[in-house]
């Protein structure tokens, strides 16, 4: 058993206040990824499970054991960095052993363990040398063994894979999500990347300005965003949005009005919004459909991409706003033809003046299954975040 | 193959743009490449051609070629021997202190701590002070044994004075250059210690170590290069200390702190041997030369890793 709690931490750099009250519980075997913009505390947060920052209010505990005042070493944690941190001046197995040569344990022992954990990350024929003859991905390997021989309790990884090369993410990545697989430990992981987080994660956390905006499955968070923040963050191209108007409410779903004058009908569970209430509707790129045999709205398109595999269309539609919509790889659609933007309501998001996300009436069926031992935090207790509520988010507009 | 079509037709001209542009560069350096030159082979041709006379400026009419006279003279004048032991205790003590010193200070002036800033300015301070200057005050205020500070302050608990330049003349030397250079070996090694990535030294918590031990597998090794580099340096201005002792001891008493610089120099212009000094500045090219090789191999062997 190696779970993690947090209870809340609050963090104060003389009086920049950068962690405003963080509660979260990791549970056993489960790989947590914290993702959040830049700035919002995200390695600050994993270095304060990690010891190497003082937390200046809140309970950390490991097992159940409060940890605030134990030192790195004794938390039972390791962590890969971003830059590796490596001691340039030791062999890989020097390096990997190091934790053990601290500890007392023989020389025999040591190098038999590191051994050990090279035939793992297969990286026995490099024990011999040092980090500087390596590979970018060899070197995040030794840093990845050097966490590995301790066999901690919990992993922190921030941001490990940054620094490497695309191709080469990709296969870390794999081997990454093949290592929790066999370890079955406990993980932490800090990633800007959304294909990491929503990959590797049994729960993402999104992080905004020091507070947690959200806690889910990924898939969850990708179904069910709690607000427009964390609508915005998940996904990739960004989810679209459009202010709208209600104009009705009922038990199957909220009517609501586009700028074009067009209306649809969301299914959401009639909670706050009242008929003529302003809100915002939101739709995934890949949710929208060019289809002229049901147009919602018409729209100019301003941009091609091309993909290959699929198109993006950045289209002007009525009210001035830009959708961003995904085609398939085939699309005629050039510069400046108008184009018929088609949006399933039920495929929409709805989000009141706050900027908080209107339950649907129905769950996804995959946002559904979560880790085994862990009850759903679908309704995660919004008290979490009562000492700065969500300001409203004002509706991101494209450029005209 | 088009390939080996395209190539011969593309190579010559980077070739061609070289030459057109060595020429000039050349040039442009030429007037200190020649400079240098003749500042140091002038001096060297000089003291080489001197070394072979016999030339005494007493009697300058007597200039004579007289083969290795001058060296088997020199070589088996006891003096000589005694001046490098003597240059060999100063270099290797002096380097102990300002690098051991010098380490140790470097950690602690890249702790955070109040006034760091002043603190820093004033560990550096020393190197600014002239050498004349700053062994005139070590012999006249600190050291003095009626008037200087130290001898006030054990007079004042009651154990006498010592008088260094009398008792432990050589000591003296070298605590005065150790405070000289002190500042120089902490300049350098807290640069390296501040270019330590900070990840390292975390990883290294995580793994277990210990204040010491941080220093000892993380600080130290990373400050290897740092290390060589101001041995190698100091080592060059150690070889050749002469203003401290010609201010405060004069190579005594006796022969005590007489090292290789001051015994050519009490050759050249105490006996007015203007022969025997060429040869004796020669010995002393050569033998820093060997410690030079020596240096530069294992500094280079520092380098490469
Ligand atoms: N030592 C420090 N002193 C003062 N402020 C700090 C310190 N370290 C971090 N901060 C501030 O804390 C905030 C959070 O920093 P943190 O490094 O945790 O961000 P992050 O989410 O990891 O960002 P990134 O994704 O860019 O790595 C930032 O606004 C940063 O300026
Ligand atoms: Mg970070």
């Amino acid at each position: 058993m190696s779970t993690v709690t947090l209870r809340d931490i609050h963090k104060t750099y003389v009086d920049n206040e950068v962690i405003k009250g963080v509660n979260l519980d990791i549970h056993d075997r489960e790989f947590v990824v914290f993702v959040g913009p830049s700035g919002c505390g995200k390695s600050t947060l994993l270095r304060m499970i990690a010891g190497l920052e003082d937390i200046t209010s809140g309970d950390l505990l490991v097992d159940g054991d409060r940890m605030n005042d134990v030192p790195p070493d004794q938390r039972g944690l390791a962590m890969v960095f971003q830059t590796y941190a490596l001691y340039p001046h030791m062999t890989v197995a020097e390096n990997m052993a190091f934790s053990l040569r601290l500890a007392g344990v023989s020389k025999e022992r040591r190098m038999e363990r590191a051994r050990d954990v090279a035939r793992i990350l297969q990286l026995e024929p490099l024990l011999d040398r040092k980090p500087g003859k390596l590979s970018g991905g060899q070197r995040q390997r030794v840093a990845i063994g050097r966490a590995l021989v301790r066999n901690p309790k919990v992993f922190l990884f921030d941001e490990p894979l940054s620094n490497l090369d695309a191709s080469l993410r990709v296969q870390m990545r794999i081997e990454l999500a093949g290592l929790h697989e066999s370890l079955q430990s406990t993980m932490i992981y800090v990633t800007h990347d959304q294909i990491e987080a929503m990959t590797l994660a049994d729960k993402i956390v999104v992080l905004q300005g020091g507070i947690v905006e959200q806690v889910g499955s990924p898939l969850e968070l990708y179904h069910h965003p709690r607000n427009l923040f964390v609508a915005g963050f998940i996904g990739s191209p960004k989810m679209n949005f459009l202010a709208v108007q209600t104009t009705g409410v009922q038990d199957s779903g909220t009517t609501v009005r586009l700028p074009g004058d067009a209306t649809i009908t969301i299914p959401v569970q009639p909670r706050t919004l009242m008929a003529g209430d302003r809100a915002t509707l939101g739709i995934r790129p890949e949710h929208l459909r060019i289809d002229a045999s049901n147009p919602t709205l018409m729209g100019e398109v301003l941009v091609v991409e091309r993909l290959g595999g699929e198109t993006y269309l950045y289209v002007k539609v009525a009210g001035g706003d830009t959708f961003i919509v995904q085609t398939d790889g085939d699309s005629r659609a050039k510069v400046r033809d108008r184009v018929p933007v088609s949006i399933d309501g039920n495929l929409c998001h709805l989000f009141d003046g706050a900027g908080q996300a209107i339950p649907k009436a129905e769950r996804h069926p995959l946002s559904l299954t979560h880790h085994p031992e862990v009850p759903l935090q679908t309704e995660a207790p919004r008290e979490q975040t009562y000492e700065q509520p969500i300001q409203p988010h004002e509706v991101p507009r494209q450029a005209e | 193959m088009t390939s080996s079509i395209a190539t011969p037709t593309h190579s010559p001209p980077p070739a061609r743009t070289r030459s057109h542009r060595s020429i000039p560069a050349r040039l442009l350096v030429a007037p200190s490449v020649i400079l240098l030159v003749l500042w140091m082979v002038v001096p060297l041709a000089m003291a080489i051609w001197f070394a072979f006379q016999r030339y005494n400026l007493l009697i300058p009419d007597e200039r004579e070629f007289v083969g290795f006279a001058n060296f088997t003279y020199i070589l088996t004048d006891p003096t000589l021997w005694i001046s490098i032991g003597i240059t060999m205790v100063l270099v290797v003590s002096v380097l102990a202190i300002t690098i051991g010193l010098g380490t140790v200070l470097a950690v602690l002036f890249n702790q955070e701590f109040f006034g760091r800033g002043v603190a820093r300015v004033l560990a550096i301070s020393p190197f600014f002070v002239m050498p004349t200057v700053s062994a005139l005050i070590w012999k006249n205020m600190l050291m003095h044994p009626v008037n200087g500070l130290f001898a006030q302050i054990t007079r004042g608990l009651g154990l006498g004075a010592i008088d260094w330049f009398a008792d432990f003349p050589l000591l003296a030397i070298i605590i005065i250059v150790a405070w000289q250079w002190l500042p120089f070996a902490l300049l350098i090694l807290l640069t390296a210690i501040q270019s330590l990535d900070t990840d390292q030294m975390e990883a290294a918590r995580m793994d277990g170590a210990s204040a010491m031990q941080l220093f000892r597998f993380v600080v130290l090794p990373h400050l290897n290069r740092a290390i060589a580099v101001v041995a190698m340096i100091e080592t060059i201005f150690f070889l050749t200390i002469f203003a401290e002792i010609f201010v405060t001891t004069g190579g005594g008493p006796g022969l005590a702190t007489t090292n290789l610089a001051y015994y050519i120099y009490l050759k050249a212009l105490l006996e007015f041997d203007v022969g025997g000094a060429s040869a004796g500045g020669l010995i002393a090219v050569v033998l820093a030369n060997v410690v030079a090789i020596f240096l530069m191999r294992s500094v280079a062997r520092n380098l490469d890793t």
